[in-house]
């Protein structure tokens, strides 16, 4: 499989900020890829210098092998971005604003995608609206259409789903998973690492300008997390010793264990016994992202 | 050329959308300033030997909506795309700094003839200029247009917040148009002041204009189109500069 989206050792400086302090990333084709990070880690300027919005001090980068200067008109035919903030032209309605991006990118007589986009994004009955009159959540439904207009292969979404109701964000990834599976390479920003951990099949972590993780989602929430066994015990007594080492944190009067492995659950219940505990309320949780994200974020603040 | 086709495109259709505004609005105030102007000053003024100054006027009010409005249209354009964020639909695609740049002006330029022709249909009953030299009108009133549509699109490119915008228009555009000899014959100034006003690249396009109206003119019609010619090749120069290099835009 080809590499999609490739970044080379990119720099950008804003005035004194390093936004971005070296970057090397290779995004293969037909990637489920996320790219997470704390506000002001450098995401969004990384996808302003792939689509060309902001131009990079250093380094280089190819969209499907195109370098995003010197052969724009290509590179930019191959990429779909979903901006961040929710921006319209007051002007049109909802097919006059996909028409006119339509041909922008030199493509006449395209209403038949269009109303399969409009359809599968439920904003059919909209067609026709001026975009003034939409919704918060519909205007960003037409932004995600506004980057599919011309079927690019490689689609970058920068935080869709921020400020969407649940209804609409199931139906909008099952949309992008669908182009996804049709071979559309996604690349997706988001706040909401649930949603990164059921789509990403990669991710690549950002702080402060430089990637501090980037492994397969499964890889990542094996090494960083692991399950968690929350354990409430009766008189909100302490833990034994013996097993202290595994606590990671007390939260709302439970202790949370972080379990390397299932035989782990073992120790704990014995020491407990040994111990005259009793147990008046356990729990057992899957590993999850928002934890491998905190500690990975921790792990990079004390380097 | 696809793209390009489509933003020009999309330029005409957001000022012709609210054209109330943008064409019906200026060709008002045109006529209010021939109204007033010409009954306070026709029976007391007579600029060149054989030209009323209600037939003077015209000219130089239809010429500078032209040039008002083709500045207004770019820049106003190019301002609100920026403050809204939506000039990110234009960023994205494939379309050149040259696409980008043409699309703009053409579209500027094509506001400012709109409404030089909608003031001329209003104002030519009250006193018929004669027509000597159309294609002098229609090459002055062109370039007119094209270079303050360029000029539009650096102030619109250079202004964050449309009150900077407003102060280009009110401390650079507005007094370089009114004082380029709209109302009156650079003739009638004294000296020092004649001498002022052949720095302002404006009055060559208004001198030039005047010129396809009457055959008479304050220079030369081969010099102002020297003047205006070459002002037009520096804007546009200046324009396509900040434009490669993104300058504001692509930062």
């Amino acid at each position: 499989m080809g590499v999609a989206v490739s970044i080379q050792q990119l720099e950008k400086k804003f005035g004194g900020l390093k936004a971005l302090a070296g970057v090397s990333l290779d995004i293969l084709e037909g990637e489920f890829f996320g790219l997470l990070g704390p506000n002001g880690a450098g995401k969004t300027t990384l996808i302003s210098c792939l689509a060309g919005l902001a131009r990079p001090d250093a380094g280089a980068l190819t969209v499907l092998g195109r370098d995003v200067v010197a052969d724009y008109r290509e590179a930019r035919r191959l990429l779909g971005v979903v901006p961040q903030e929710l921006v319209f032209d007051p002007f049109f309605t909802v097919r006059e604003t996909l028409r006119i991006q339509s041909g922008y990118f030199d493509l006449r007589d395209n209403d038949d995608w269009i109303d399969e986009i409009l359809a599968n994004l439920d904003l059919a009955d909209k067609a026709d609206t001026n975009m003034r009159r939409l919704s918060g959540g519909m205007k960003r439904r037409v932004l995600v259409a506004q980057a599919l207009v011309h079927k690019p292969p490689v689609i970058v979404l920068d935080e869709p789903t921020a400020g969407v109701d649940v209804e609409l964000r199931q139906g909008l990834w099952q949309f992008i998973r669908r182009l996804n599976s049709e071979g559309h390479t996604i690349i997706l920003t988001t706040h909401y690492l649930e949603e990164a951990e059921a789509l990403c099949g990669r991710i690549a972590m950002l702080q402060q300008g430089r990637i501090v993780a980037l492994d397969s989602t499964a890889n990542l929430l094996r090494e960083f997390s692991g399950h968690t066994l929350s354990l409430r015990l009766a008189g909100d007594s302490a833990l034994p010793a013996a097993i202290a080492a595994l606590a990671s944190r007390q939260q709302a009067g439970a202790w949370q264990l972080r379990l390397p492995d299932f035989a782990a659950v073992e120790r704990v219940l014995a020491a407990l016994r040994e111990n005259g505990l009793s147990i008046e309320d356990m729990r057992l949780t899957p590993p999850d992202l928002e934890e491998v994200f905190i500690r990975i974020m921790q792990k990079g603040r004390s380097a | 050329m696809t793209g390009f086709r489509t933003l020009l495109w999309k330029e005409l259709l957001r000022f012709w959308k609210v054209s109330f505004q943008t064409v019906a609005a200026p060709v008002i105030t045109a006529l209010l300033y021939l109204l007033i102007f010409s009954h306070v000053l026709d029976a007391h003024v007579r600029v060149y030997e054989s030209v009323r100054y209600t037939a003077f006027l015209i000219p130089g009010l239809v010429m500078m909506s032209v040039l008002q409005n083709a500045f207004a249209n770019s820049s106003s354009s190019l301002i609100q795309s920026k403050v809204t964020g939506s000039l990110v639909f234009v960023l994205l695609p494939p379309i050149s700094y040259l696409e980008f740049f043409l699309a703009y002006v053409i579209a500027a330029a094509i506001r400012g003839v709109v409404v030089g022709l909608g003031v001329l249909a209003v104002t030519v009953w009250f006193a018929p200029p004669g027509f000597e030299q159309p294609l002098w009108i229609f090459v002055f009133a062109l370039l007119g247009g094209a270079i303050m549509g360029a000029l539009g699109v650096v102030a619109g490119i250079w202004a964050d917040k449309f009150d900077q915008l407003a102060g280009f228009q009110n401390f650079l555009v507005l007094p370089l148009t009114m004082l380029s000899g709209v109302f009156y014959s650079i003739h009638s100034l004294p000296p020092f002041w004649q001498q002022v006003s052949h720095l302002n690249p404006v009055f060559y396009m208004i001198d030039g204009f005047r010129y396809g109206f009457f055959g008479v003119s304050d220079v030369s019609p081969l010099l102002s189109l020297a003047v205006v010619g070459a002002a037009f090749i520096g804007v546009s120069a200046f324009s396509l500069a900040l434009l490669k290099r993104g300058y504001k835009l692509r930062n």
